[in-house]
Order: structure tokens, then sequence, then C-alpha cells
């Protein structure tokens, strides 16, 4: 029994959003997804899945959260504490394992109430360890790995740039993309250096948003909508909490797709994924998730990069939506914005910026300081 | 994996790890402390900011879904259980009826507090049944408090409020 993506909302994206909580704009997201698949939520969901961060929300125990602004109250609800494509892995299990005919994932960002973001990160670090270790914003984490891949795999800064350049233009073709921007390799060169070798427009600014999916099997699929997208695999992995004993080339992506790419019988994934979404949140990121994706080899992503591989006309178009970059960091809600793309794009429901694309792939990762991730294989 | 019965003995209980004070003195056990500052400002929305302001003005607001008849409050743009947007605002009293308490006596840091404190949940006139504010009673005896008991908020003066759920001082009861 194969399970399908049958109705897809979102809310947003926004830089902020000051006049609507976080239920409202989940609410928005919900009612669109119920709407897109044609169902009532009181009546036909089975189970419904939000994945939330208490520590990115500020209140804990974020399940007691979940039922009312997605029709929940009273069904089996339940928080996946990770990004939105852990929580697609967890629907496609209940729906496989046949708990569930029809199960909703969900995933908001409302990172513009956090007014402490760096402390609010380091809360993840190892408070023995490493929290007490200087005072520098930390982001210097992801700097820090930036600095030994790109060394190790050649990649220039003006190639990294290039990444800057491509997404934030893609997001001029996305009217959800608060961080859309013509800009060139020039005006990211010239962004200060804020930890070093990193600089300002290399980090995804944060924004605000919610996702909503209805996940159905495939008997019910068939019933309620004429374009289904399949999910074909699902994929997580972790690596360590270890700062010192992470690979720093994205394993927990290599692993997370290995395990997809399994499920979707997919052996050979340069060829066969026609489009990639994947997670830029730092712009070398980018490279380093499409190698582990195996979309490109190690020490040519850097030149495919520069020749317009990964560009919207190009041969496998890479965060065609703006990415991270273009619409914003949104937290737990990345791999959620990252899926919808490929959903879109597959339904042929993607405006300005459609391409033509049978298989997509969508990928997360946990943001600093983590080595965990996951993948999504999506099909028609 | 093994099954069936196996020979293992277990002791009727661990020996555990003896701890000394000195081992804490001479810091051979130690902790490391940490005072970590999260801030948050959450963005209250549609329902709940309309619900503040017009807590300034000394007045409880709800809303209504025609489908199911309910007036909710606190209020929110949409019925949960209809799941469809709300129809109309209307206000409550700021008077109803204690439907549980608790008589507090202990700081959340485990202390004593010097007088305990009275959280009710008080089913408010006018709302639907399960809405209800939970707060805290004041010029009453513990002992005088009981499930049924007829309150009334006692608000702070106009000037003093500032569009929070502290702009009510506390719930008194109506008869002496």
């Amino acid at each position: 029994m194969r399970v399908a993506v049958v109705g897809v909302g979102y809310s947003g994206f926004n830089a902020n959003t000051p006049d609507l909580s976080w239920k409202e704009i989940t609410l928005e997201a919900a009612t669109r997804a119920y709407d897109d698949a044609g169902i009532n939520p009181r009546k036909d969901v089975d189970s419904i899945v939000t994945c939330a961060e208490d520590i990115w929300e500020g209140f804990a125990i974020f399940d007691e959260f979940v039922p009312d602004q997605l029709g929940g109250v009273l069904k089996p609800t339940c928080t996946v504490c990770a990004d939105f494509l852990f929580g697609i892995a967890t629907a496609y299990m209940q729906i496989k394992s046949e708990l569930a005919d029809i199960a909703v994932v969900e995933a908001h960002s409302k990172a513009s109430d956090i007014l402490t973001f760096g402390e609010t990160i380091k809360f993840a670090m190892d408070p023995i360890w490493l929290r007490e270790i200087g005072s520098a914003h930390p982001y210097y984490f992801a700097a820090l790995e930036m600095s030994q891949y790109v060394n190790e795999c050649c990649i220039t800064e003006e190639q990294i740039a290039e990444v800057v350049v491509k997404n934030k233009n893609n997001a001029l073709k996305n009217s959800s993309a608060p961080y859309g921007s013509k800009i060139t390799v020039e005006d990211v060169l010239n962004s200060p250096m804020v930890f070093d070798p990193m600089r300002k427009l290399e980090i995804a600014p944060r924004a605000d948003g919610a996702i909503v999916f209805v996940l159905a099997n495939e008997d019910v699929a068939r019933d309620i909508t004429d374009t289904p997208v399949w999910v074909k695999g699902v994929g997580w992995w972790s690596e360590t909490s270890n700062y010192d004993t992470m690979s720093f080339n994205a394993a927990y992506t290599y692993k997370a797709a290995k395990m997809a790419y399994k499920l979707a019988g997919i052996t050979n994934p340069a060829k066969e994924i026609d489009i990639a979404e994947v997670d830029d949140r730092f712009a070398f990121k980018e490279f380093q998730h499409i190698e582990a994706l195996q979309l490109s080899k190690r020490f040519e992503t850097g030149t495919l990069m520069q020749e317009g591989y990964f560009a919207k006309d190009g041969e496998l178009p890479v965060n065609v939506s703006g990415g991270s970059l273009g619409i914003g960091n949104l937290l737990e809600a990345t791999g959620g914005q990252k899926a919808l793309e490929i959903v879109l794009q597959l339904r042929r429901l993607a405006g300005r910026r459609q391409v033509e694309a049978e298989t997509g792939v969508a990928q997360a990762w946990r943001y600093i300081p983590t080595a965990s991730g996951a993948v999504t294989v999506f099909g028609v | 994996m093994s099954v069936g019965k196996k020979d293992i003995s277990c002791p009727p209980e661990a020996p555990g790890t003896p701890l000394k004070d000195a081992d804490i003195t001479e810091k051979k056990v130690t902790y490391v402390e940490d005072h970590p500052d999260m801030r948050y400002a959450w963005t209250a929305g549609q329902a709940i900011s309309r619900f503040l302001n017009e807590l300034k003005e000394g007045r409880l607001i709800a809303t209504k879904c025609n489908k199911c008849r309910r007036i909710l409050f606190p209020p929110r743009m949409f019925c949960e259980l209809c799941y469809k947007p709300i129809d109309d605002w209307v206000y409550v009293k700021d008077t109803g009826t204690v439907q549980t308490f608790s008589i507090s006596y202990i700081d959340p840091d485990a202390r004593p507090l010097e007088e305990p404190i009275i959280v009710a949940v008080i089913a408010v006139d006018g709302a639907s049944k399960n809405m209800a504010f939970m707060h805290v009673l004041g010029e009453v005896e513990p002992k005088d408090v009981y499930i049924g008991m007829k309150v009334k908020a006692v608000w702070k003066p106009e000037e003093e409020r500032e569009g929070s759920v502290t702009d009510i001082k506390y719930w008194k009861p109506m008869e002496k």
C-alpha cells in the first residue's frame, strides 16, 4: 500500500507576523490543506503529527498544544521533536502500518517571537563541554564546519557566493519568499565577514510560517484526488552530539538519503532525481547536502554550481523555491518548505518557477549544533 | 532472541554508590551551573489581542460559534470543535462560579508561602460549559471556599491596567 500527499497548505512566509499568533498561522495553513484535500478534519483525519521543539516555542510540552488549530480535538495526536520531514516519516509509518488511513503533518515557525535567538541556539549545546566556551553568537558553529568542509573539498568563496545569488534570485519568482533579491556574486563577497570564513549574506535570516500536509493510503488517495504525489521513500539519521566527532560532511544526510533511496528504488540519484530542495540555511550547507544526496560528486559540485547546473533551467534544479536563503530560516518547518516546493512542482502548481520534474527529493538538517537530518523522496 | 527460563539470580537490592558530605564539599562530585538567558515575546494574535485590550476597559469578551452555539471563552478565531471561523464577538460577565479550587501553601521553589494562595477555575457567567478562567480568589478565608461559590472579579484601578490577565486582582465571593 503506497502513501500519497493528497493536500498541502501553507501560511507565510514572512520575516515577521505581528498580527497573527502561531495558532492563527497554523489554522490558516491547515484550512488550506484540508480544502486542497477536500476533507473535513473533524470526520476524516485519523492521526495528527506536529513537528515542534519546545525551546523554539518558548513553552514546554508542545504536544498539548497540537489539537485545536488542526481540527484534532479528541483525536490521536503527537509531537515529533524534529523537523517536518521527520514528521512525514512518522505519518508514513502510521499509514503503512494501517493505524491511519489519513494522517496530517504540521510544522510552523514563529521565529519572530524569539528575542534571544543566539542564546536559544546555545541551549542546544552541551552545558559542560561546549556552552561556556567564548561568548560569540553560536553561528560560529556553522563557520567551524564550513571552514573544514570547504578546505577539504576545495570550494571557493566565489562558488559559495553563487549559492546565495542563485537562491535569492530564484526567490524573486516566489511570492511567498520574503528575502528574494537581485544580487550578484560581488554583492555577496562585499557583505561583512561576520564569522570568518562566513559572510553575512550566506546566513539565512529568520522567517515565520506554517505548513500542513495531508497524507493518505493509496485507496483513499485514489478516491479523493486526481493528482496524488507519492511519498516514495523516507529516511532520517543522526551522527553524534559530540561536536569533535561529527563528520562535517553531512554524513547524516548521506545515510538518510540511502535509506530513502532504497525505499524508493532509486539506484542512481544524480540521474533519477529531477529536482531537489535542500537545507541551505548556511550557503555552504547546500554543497554538503547536494553531495550527501549523491546528486553530484565531491570536488565537482563547486564547478557545477558556477556552470548553472543547479539553476532553475539547469540539469538538476536545486532550491528553485528560493531556498532558506530566499525564504528564511523556518526552524522545524524548514523541511516543510522544502517538501512543499517539491509537491507543488510535481503537481505543476509552481507558477513562474515551474520546472519539468517527476521525481524530487526534499532534505532538511536539524540546524546548529546538530548532525541530524531527514530526507523524503516524492514522485508522480 | 533467546526465550525460555534462564538461571539468573537477582540481588534483592542494588548496593548503590555511597556518598558523604565531604565528597561534595571537596568537589569530588561536581556540578556545572548555567543560567540561560532566553526571552520571548509571543504574538497574542487577533483573538487574544482583542481580549487583552478589553481587559483594560474592565470587560471580558468571548466569541461565538453559530453552529454549535457555544460562547467560546477565552475568545479564539475559530471553533475547535466545528473547525470553522467564529461568527461574532460577545461580552460575558465578570461574575462566575467556582468550578474547582486548590489552597496552595508552597511556592514554585518549594518554600512555604506566607499566606496560602487560593487558585480557582471560575466558570464565567455567559460563557458555555467548560469555558472558564483560571485565576485566584481573595477576600475569603480558605476554609470558606467551596465548589459552586458565586464570585465576582475585583479589577485593578483603570489607570493601572495594562492589558494582562492580572488586570483582575482576584475574584471575591458575592455573598458574605
